[in-house]
């Protein structure tokens, strides 16, 4: 373990931001002590240390703030710089960057729509969705990570997609995970499942998949909210 | 003192912020390279090869390596020319400054987007929305020359080029930025009397009057 001021994470179980940020530090070996967020009754902690956006998960070094999942993942990767996230080559790094920013300006969108589509729409969200597969499939193209023979900050970052677009699947009844069309992204969901600090790092499957049942209903009761 | 980098392209749009926040950073680093303006209804086979994923600009194209998105862009060209450092070398403090560039592109640019496109109550909850967004860079401005502090840093180039559309925002929202945000304007100010910036930004009336075409192109209104 290793230690670098006092380190707190404020977190909620179910959530793929936390983790990847959690992957991150047990990655590194830095211990942390980790603070769980009721999301429905956030407390006057997580409202102090992130007024803007109020959400998880919120750094905590040695009383510094620090939010929004992939700035905390540079900021840690800064500090601590014993087993590298990000590469050194300006370009690598670029492309790590640019991997991380698809996950969250494209994927995580693509999902959540398949995700609340209901009757006609469904077919054209899961078009849009496999198309961001086929990206990621095509990136990923003789390598077993994002990172190449190791998993690195874009590994990180898509790492939602190992597990929650699975219990997206179960929860919203559909299937894009066919190995026969995405081959290196469904092996690289078992590459990255297998590495232990992701392995020993996830939530309990059962109940997540109820957490998003209750999640998808609760938004297609209240489209709105 | 300009450096002659070996092949530096940047393909790009007159008017577009994205674009301006890369210019500004090759200038500031004195970095010499080739421009090309991009039509965004004919996209050329370079664009279309460099950027195959977004089919978007900027893309900086350096030494045959094309690297995309604006802010990524803006970083590599600060790592890689490390004169003039745009994001500070404190961690804690470089994650402030990634926060706040990510904000600009998260909320101003997200209601922009919404602001000329919709009307009614729809464009009303826009605009509160940007003078909101705009109160808290401006909180986060504060008192400093600049949002580096004392000098011209990462969030200045990532925020700096959408000033030149204060009056597009003000015309379309009906409000004014002056009014609201009087720190901002004059920010925007101090940093158009660096050459970097006013050689890449351009007049705001010139920016409305490319939107007014837009909208009537695009059918909106």
């Amino acid at each position: 373990m290793v230690s670098g001021g006092e380190v707190k994470l404020f977190g909620m179980w179910a959530s793929p931001a936390v983790r990847r940020v959690e992957w991150a530090l047990k990655l590194k070996g830095i211990k942390y002590e980790y603070v769980e967020e009721d999301i429905s009754n956030k407390s006057g902690a997580l409202v102090q240390y992130n007024p803007i956006n109020k959400q998880v998960p919120v750094l905590l070094h040695n009383g510094k703030p620090i939010v929004e999942s992939l700035v905390i993942l540079e900021y840690i990767d800064e500090v601590w710089k014993h087993h590298p996230i990000l590469p050194k080559d300006p370009y690598e790094r670029a492309m790590a960057r640019f991997w991380a920013a698809y996950s969250e300006d494209k994927c995580r969108d693509a999902v959540r729509r398949v995700f609340f589509a209901e009757g006609g729409e469904r077919a054209k969200a899961i078009e849009c969705l496999e198309e961001t597969l086929r990206a990621l499939d095509g990136e990923l193209e003789g390598k077993e990570f994002f990172g190449g023979e190791n998993i690195g900050f874009s590994d990180l970052v898509l790492g939602w997609m190992a597990f929650w677009l699975g219990v997206s699947e179960e929860v919203a009844s559909f299937e894009v995970l066919d190995p026969k069309k995405f081959p290196w992204f469904t092996s690289w969901i078992d590459n990255f499942l297998q590495v232990p600090a992701i392995k020993e790092n996830l939530p309990p499957r059962d109940k997540t998949v109820a957490f998003f049942h209750g999640y998808r209903r609760l938004h297609l009761a209240a489209p709105n909210c | 003192m300009a450096t002659a980098a070996k092949g530096v392209v940047l393909l790009d749009f007159w008017v577009s912020p994205f674009g301006q926040r890369c210019r500004i950073a090759l200038a500031e680093k004195g970095v010499e390279y080739e421009y090309k303006e991009e039509n965004l209804w004919d996209k050329s086979p370079l664009l279309l090869k460099a950027n195959p994923v977004h089919k978007k600009i900027p893309v900086l194209i350096h030494e045959g390596n094309p690297i995309c998105e604006s802010l990524l862009i803006v970083q590599y060209i600060d790592e890689v020319w490390s004169n003039n450092p745009l994001l500070p070398s404190d961690p804690y403090e470089r994650a402030q400054a990634r926060f706040w560039a990510d904000f600009v592109d998260k909320k101003v640019s997200e209601c922009w987007t919404r602001l000329w496109k919709v009307k009614g109550e729809a464009q009303e909850e826009a605009r509160k929305d940007m003078i909101e967004d705009l109160k808290l860079l401006e909180g986060e401005l504060g008192d400093k020359q600049y949002f580096g502090g004392e000098t011209f840093g990462f969030v200045d180039v990532a925020f700096v080029p959408l000033s030149a559309w204060f009056y597009t925002f003000e015309t379309c929202g009906n409000f004014s930025v002056e009014k609201e945000c009087p720190k901002l304007v004059a920010w925007a100010k101090r940093c158009m009397e660096r050459e970097s910036v006013s050689k890449s930004l351009h007049d705001p009336h010139k920016v409305y009057e490319y939107v007014c075409q837009l909208k009537k192109k695009l059918g909106v209104d």
